[in-house]
């Protein structure tokens, strides 16, 4: 695979607590193409969130960045001053946050919240062309223009979140994170809001990370999906194919957990509960609740691999495979 | 068959005070029985504003109606004796969504369990009353002895709500009202405790009322559902009709914007009217309107709450609020476009709707088209 917009590598970000390190993302690696839609997807405490923060680098005491690489167009962003990195964020790589809508200013109209944005990055502008930019922003996001000179009290909360999306891409960001974007919204509201989400990215040929918990957000929005487990990911995917063929054993009882509006009575839980990010099971952290478990999966700790052509998954479900590939292309020549 | 709990023309307004001449209507003119004979699921489904926790905290009695009664046995809530109440408070409880905030931090999980056995004298020994929460905290899946003793820190959300849920059962009520039981739950533990409620209406014949936004998980695990939007009922019935063959544009609007997990299934096309979305969930009305509607008995809100998002908005849907019109054996929606398709009903009728929406057949004639 090419080099993308966006490498991480063996990213880990550790919360010091007196009880020990919380590892909320350990050892995570993506790579995101340009004009890509990537989905994360996990469960609370999968350190889903806390991967959108750091890749901002906005992680605060207690937690800490303590190893890896994150790659934006070719600069390694851990390694750029404070005051670098603050160029950086929504010029390069923007962020709308779970909630987005509740961080707009309730005092100070829309037009100044997105002009005070632009200003803080040194845009140089008349008060004309700053208009018109705001016009078009807002055009963008699929809101009239008078929306401008409205508070945020005055707006719903599909307009307010639009609004931020609307902050976010001001700058034309290569990357947009979008962490939960819609998790307040309803179903009606959330549909209009994703859809604004995605004809900007493709307006702007920029990429969007999802983060989120809803697999039916992603089926519908991500190009290619990665589903976290206890800070790491278990696989990556396209979303078609993820879906159609789970090949991680948490994939496939998390898709199988889903209710549908087609059919009755086709889901259930998964048994167990999800580890503790202070305590990490030995080996492969699902094998506690793993239907597939086998001895080495409590020594061993599978990482993420090939198994199949762009389908990546940490399991030893899928050794004999991936070791077939590595030892003869003749045994695994790609249809 | 008889009347457990029931709402009768209730309407809730908040709000409205020496100046302020706006009011909101929380719910507009509601009627709804639950029968403790059969025991039945039924969702109340609507968005944020649609007045779903209004409902819950009225027909709990935790909130009094402005007009109307709730009446429990056939009296009203407001009044009942002493005695009456307090088989109320056993025979109706509550699932709050939040598995977090209805426990005391400084009190171990047995507390929750400890209190209504002693309260309604549940067991004649403790030991006894121990045998008691056992089993219900198997019943839901859970194991007494990794559960007991603890501390509520020391759980999994999803382990508190499953016991919520084993608090509930442990007092075999005969109906359990669940506000959103799953909504802070991860998706897979959602399953097991939905599940969880399902087995306590088939197995202990309790009935349940679902509230939820989720159409989803309403689908699944109930029998009868009522859509509300903005305070007011849009279509109700049996839950395959109203979810395989919506007829309110409300309904179908909601239906097509629910995620599907399967890339294959995209989002319908859906005809969205810009800027249409109300800025404030609930409905609003002037206080001098709500003085002559009381008069005259009948809804609150003047037209359809939802004229102003339909894409088939005609005159009379802005001046007269559509009654319930009976278009299935099993199904209601209150909407103009089937003035003709089936007779209009006033309000408290709407149990027979669901009454018959549990034993009808299923119509399999194709759906009338929707154009008036």
């Amino acid at each position: 695979m090419q080099p993308g917009i966006l490498q991480v590598q063996d990213l880990r970000v550790w919360y010091h607590t007196p009880r020990g390190p919380v590892k909320a993302v350990d050892g995570l690696s993506f790579s995101l193409q340009a004009d890509e839609r990537l989905g994360l997807v996990g469960e609370s405490g999968s350190g889903k969130s806390t991967i959108a923060l750091a890749l901002m680098r906005l992680i605060r005491p207690p937690g800490k960045i303590e190893s890896g690489q994150v790659v934006l167009d070719g600069v390694n962003v851990l390694e750029l001053t404070e005051e670098q990195m603050r160029r950086l964020r929504l010029a390069s790589i923007a962020l709308v946050a779970q909630g987005a809508m509740n961080s707009l200013n309730p005092v100070i109209r829309v037009r100044e919240q997105i002009a005070d944005a632009m200003r803080d990055h040194d845009e140089k502008f008349s008060k004309q062309e700053a208009d018109a930019r705001i016009t078009s922003l807002l055009e963008q996001v699929g809101l009239n223009k008078d929306v401008a000179d409205r508070y945020p009290h005055e707006l719903s909360g599909g307009m307010k979140q639009r609004v931020c999306i609307a902050i976010a891409i001001c700058l034309r960001p290569k990357v947009i994170l979008a962490d939960e974007p819609t998790s307040a919204l309803d179903v009606v509201v959330q549909r209009q809001v994703m859809e604004t989400l995605g004809r900007v990215q493709e307006q702007l040929g920029a990429s969007v990370v999802l983060v989120g918990h809803d697999m039916g957000l992603m089926a519908q929005f991500v190009h290619r999906l990665g589903v976290m487990y206890a800070g790491r990911l278990a696989e990556v995917s396209p979303v078609h194919e993820i879906f159609s063929e789970p090949l991680h054993p948490y994939t496939q009882l998390l898709i199988a957990s889903l209710p549908s509006l087609e059919e009755k009575g086709k889901f259930q839980g998964i048994p167990g509960l999800a580890p503790s990010a202070l305590d990490r099971p030995p080996g492969c952290a699902f094998h506690p609740r793993c239907p597939h478990a086998m001895p080495r999966c409590s020594v061993d700790d599978p990482i993420l691999q090939e198994a199949r052509p762009n389908r990546f998954v940490a399991c030893h479900l899928y050794d004999a495979d991936i070791l077939a590939k590595a030892n003869g292309p003749a045994t695994a020549v790609a249809t | 068959m008889s009347t457990l709990l029931e709402a009768h023309q209730v309407s809730k307004i908040f709000g409205g005070g020496l100046f302020d001449k706006r009011v909101t209507v929380a719910l507009d003119d509601f009627s709804f029985a639950i029968e403790s004979e059969p025991p039945r699921v039924t969702a109340i489904v609507g968005e944020s504003g649609s007045g779903k926790t209004t409902l819950a905290r009225l027909l709990l009695g935790l909130v009094s109606p402005t007009t109307g009664q709730v009446r429990y046995n056939g009296t009203d809530l407001q009044k009942l004796p002493k005695q009456e109440r307090r088989a109320f408070l056993r025979d109706v409880q509550m699932i709050f969504q939040d598995p977090y905030e209805v426990y005391n931090p400084f009190y171990r999980v047995d507390h929750v369990l400890e209190t209504p056995i002693a309260e309604f004298k549940l067991a004649n020994s403790p030991q006894a009353g121990r045998a008691l929460m056992q089993e219900s905290l198997r019943a839901v899946g859970l194991r007494p002895d990794e559960t007991l003793g603890r501390y509520p820190h020391q759980l999994s959300g999803g382990q508190r709500q499953r016991i919520m849920v084993a608090r509930a059962l442990l007092i075999r009520p005969r109906l359990i009202i669940a506000d959103e039981p799953v909504s802070m739950v991860d998706a897979s533990l959602r399953a097991t405790i939905l599940d969880n409620l399902r087995q306590l209406n088939r197995e202990y014949g309790i009935s349940i009322i679902y509230i939820t936004h989720d159409l989803t998980t309403a689908f699944q695990i109930s029998d009868n559902i009522i859509v509300l939007y903005r305070g007011a009922v849009a279509e109700a019935g049996d839950v395959d009709l109203v979810v395989k063959q919506p007829k309110h544009p409300y309904t179908q609007l909601l239906i097509k914007s629910v995620p599907e997990p399967d890339p294959n299934h995209a989002w319908g096309s859906v005809e969205l009217t810009e800027a249409a979305e109300p800025t404030n969930g609930a409905a609003t009305v002037v206080v001098s309107h709500v003085a002559a509607a009381r008069q005259h008995g009948g809804h609150l809100i003047q037209g359809c709450t939802f004229a102003d998002r339909c894409p088939h908005v005609m005159d009379m849907c802005r001046q007269t609020a559509p009654p319930l019109f009976h278009i299935d054996p099993g199904r209601a929606a209150s909407c103009f476009l089937y003035r003709e398709q089936g007779p209009a009903l006033s309000s408290e009728l709407l149990n027979d709707v669901m009454a018959a929406a549990g034993s009808s057949t299923r119509s399999e004639s194709a759906p009338p088209s929707i154009a008036p």
